[in-house]
């Protein structure tokens, strides 16, 4: 693995094989010396595109862990701002001797076409790029769901039968669409929640069950129920009324919660809009593992830095 | 006096015979014993009336770095063209007499190919008022055709009045269907590809709905339209039923859209973005299917060239457009030809004789007859080789179907008597002969 654009592009083994050594890097970050050496001597450029403090942080975090130098960019300020090209950006971190390029961009495809287009020999990791793939999300999302369903030391295993949902803003979600794929990977099998406005328009090809609403969805009894944020800017474009009829159709409410079984868990990948696509009261509950998800980001991003590092060795 | 005799080439793919031109003009067809200034050997190839194109963007003035009147008039000469239609969107915009007059000069002063300004549909192509349509008409350019393309027509009353008042001056309204509203921030075709990619769909309804419109307006005010680049089953279907009904419409669709689909956008190479957007395999067979049966009147390139930095970029920061005049013929010959759906005869009329009809080119009428003017193209029909940037000739690169092997090979073109290509080559400089 030189790059890693999208989660479609993992196979199973890969795939465990990522979470499993996620589990090292829970380990590692639990130690007295929280560092591994792995990436000493080695440049880990971040570049933001587009805002994102918490997985921006989250990267760096991870390349610290594991002893890189981390050079951050992010667009304002930078010549991004003033007019210079992607390309021209990306040959001037080569030239910089960048050894890791982790992209942020609010554009689909960015990755995989600075992957491909020979401006970098560097390894891209994708952080996320417009409505396309946020791959590193997918990875610590599923790295928590086997955590908690299977326990913290299950090594070698997918998510086999697990009953997923997913629920809200498909049609935008890069965080959707990457664990779509992961997790038909991984053997689960996944139910995407959405108005029809908000699901993209031909989905039969994803392996997922669609339902109309948050509520036929919990008849089925699932596992996991992870929210995705909404965007407020989506009502005044017609995509679904007010505020008030998202979360009485597609809401995380506390009713719904008290439906799922007591082993179900409740997922968002964070920011919140707390009382829109979940309760307050149920983010804050037993169920939620919105700060696990993030302590698991830190060591998801290293197993993925670890592994590229791998590849090249 | 000045004279040529092209030797033994299938006229219109049908029995062997010469071509006899003298003073630019056809004069005998069959076994010519005549000495002539110049003889070609056209043994084993194609003879074809000079290719005529209803839709190019030449991009001059404005958009010279990727290319000129004449840069595009040789690619168009190199693709077997005699004469091209380049459309109003340069900077500034083709919607007085003078503007389109000056295209019309820097064509006759290029001399590879009759260049055909269209004129624009909007002043500015803003969509509210219309252009100088009646000067542009009157003008020594003798504009025909009023487009607003790169931008649909999308407001109903102002298309009705465009209709109506063209038909005054016997012109055509040549519309790009795309109702704004439904593609805002469209990236490509709305399928699942565009699902899988995140990337802005562009339904196929927002093309069908502008033409359903546009039929159902040009018979009640009882004008002509033509329709630009059809690229969706559903817009065949329409333009089929219009037909069917009597609505004077013709229609075009683009060599890309006849070979490939939105399955290729999924490298994100902008190399495939283009405006309309590569549909579905569906789309493609019943585009094909639409020519074969005659709903769709003929073939134009929508050639649409690029600089190098506006291609070698993101997927969202890449232009709209592919370059298509050297290839046309090519992928003609892959698409339509060689899985039997039309003849070289068909070939004749989808790119010259209906384009010329349309726009009212002169010339067109009798294709290789005598009396007729000596556009002649003629083509290797044997060849089959990888498709290259190498067989550009044009200033810019943006070709989609590098990599490809596809057919055919125009080895001359001659323009009113006057060799543009030779030996498969474009020439440097003209001779008249």
């Amino acid at each position: 693995m030189k790059h890693l654009i999208s989660t479609r592009d993992l196979s199973r083994a890969e795939a465990i094989g990522l979470l499993d050594t996620t589990a090292d890097m829970v380990d590692v970050r639990g130690r007295d010396v929280k560092k591994l050496p792995t990436l000493r001597g080695k440049t880990v450029a971040n570049v933001f595109f587009e805002d994102s403090t918490r997985t921006r942080l989250s990267f760096e975090a991870a390349a610290l862990a594991l002893s890189a130098d981390v050079s951050t960019l992010t667009a304002q300020g930078s010549s991004v701002s003033k007019g210079e090209s992607l390309k021209d950006t990306l040959q001037t971190l080569e030239a910089m001797g960048a050894d890791y390029i982790v992209l942020r961009h609010s554009h689909s495809g960015v990755a995989a076409t600075v992957a491909t287009s020979g401006w970098t020999d560097a390894h891209v990791v994708n952080a996320g790029d417009g409505t396309h793939e946020h791959p590193t999300q997918a990875l610590l999302d599923a790295f928590t769901m086997r955590s908690r369903l299977s326990g913290a030391t299950a090594r070698g295993a997918g998510l086999d039968g697990a009953n997923i949902v997913i629920v809200g803003d498909i049609a935008h979600s890069r965080v959707a669409r990457s664990n779509v794929w992961l997790l038909n990977t991984l053997g689960a099998s996944v139910t995407l929640a959405a108005p029809k406005t908000l699901l993209p328009k031909d989905i039969t090809e994803w392996g997922v069950s669609t339902a109309h609403t948050l509520d036929e969805a919990l008849d089925g009894d699932p596992d996991v129920v992870m929210t995705l944020r909404i965007q407020k800017e989506r009502m005044s474009s017609g995509y679904f009324p007010s505020e008030s009829e998202y979360s009485r159709f597609w809401g995380m409410t506390s009713n719904r919660s008290a439906r799922l079984k007591d082993t179900a868990i409740v997922m968002h990948p964070g920011p919140m809009n707390r009382g829109l696509e979940i309760a307050g009261d149920v983010a804050d509950s037993a169920r939620s593992t919105v700060t696990e998800q993030v302590r698991n980001g830190v060591a998801a991003r290293m197993a993925v830095l670890y592994t590229l590092t791998g590849a090249q060795s | 006096m000045t004279s040529l005799v092209v030797r033994g080439a299938s006229i219109l793919g049908g029995d062997a015979a010469d071509i006899h031109v003298v003073d630019g003009v056809i004069v005998g067809v069959g076994a010519i014993s005549a000495k002539a200034d110049r003889t070609i050997d056209a043994a084993g190839l194609i003879a074809l009336p000079g290719l005529v194109d209803l839709h190019t963007h030449l991009r001059e003035p404005g958009g010279e770095v990727s290319e000129t009147i004449l840069s595009g008039s040789r690619a168009a000469a190199a693709g077997g063209f005699t004469a091209v239609h380049a459309m109003a969107n340069t900077s500034p915009v083709a919607d007085t007499a003078t503007l389109v007059e000056r295209v019309f000069d820097q064509g006759v002063t290029a001399g590879f190919v009759e260049v055909r300004p269209i004129g624009a549909v909007t002043r500015n192509l803003d969509g509210e008022q219309l252009a100088d349509i009646g000067a542009m008409a009157h003008s020594r350019a003798r504009v025909t055709i009023f487009s607003d393309d790169g931008k649909c027509v999308g407001d109903s009353l102002l298309m009705r009045r465009a209709l109506e008042y063209v038909s005054t001056f016997g012109g055509v309204i040549a519309q790009h269907a795309q109702d704004p509203r439904l593609t805002l921030g469209a990236q490509m075709n709305e399928g699942s590809v565009s699902a899988e990619l995140g990337l802005q769909g562009w339904p196929a309804v927002a093309e069908d709905a502008i033409i359903a419109r546009d039929v159902l307006l040009a018979e009640s005010v009882g004008a002509r339209l033509h329709v630009c680049h059809v690229s969706t089953a559903g817009a065949v279907e329409v333009v089929r039923w219009a037909k069917r009904r009597g609505i004077d419409v013709t229609a075009e669709v683009t060599p890309h859209h006849l070979l490939l689909s939105d399955e290729n956008v999924l490298g994100y190479s902008p190399l495939f973005k283009v405006n309309p957007p590569l549909r579905t395999f569906e789309d493609v067979e019943a585009l094909r299917a639409g020519v074969a049966d005659g709903t769709i009147d003929i073939i134009a390139t929508d050639h649409a060239p690029h600089s190098a930095s506006a291609k070698d970029c993101t997927w969202a920061d890449a232009a709209f457009g592919m370059v298509g005049l050297e290839s046309a013929l090519s992928v003609v010959h892959a698409t339509l030809v060689n899985p039997g759906h039309v003849t070289w005869d068909g070939v004749a009329r989808l790119l010259s004789t209906t384009p010329a009809r349309i726009g009212r080119v002169e010339g067109y009428e009798q294709p290789l007859t005598p009396g007729s003017v000596a556009n002649i193209t003629l083509v290797d029909p044997s060849f089959l080789g990888e498709w290259g940037v190498d067989r550009l000739v044009g200033r810019s690169h943006n070709t989609p179907f590098g990599g490809l092997e596809l057919p055919g090979r125009v080895m001359s073109t001659i323009f009113r008597g006057t060799e543009t290509v030779i030996d498969g080559r474009i020439v440097d400089e003209l001779r008249t002969a």
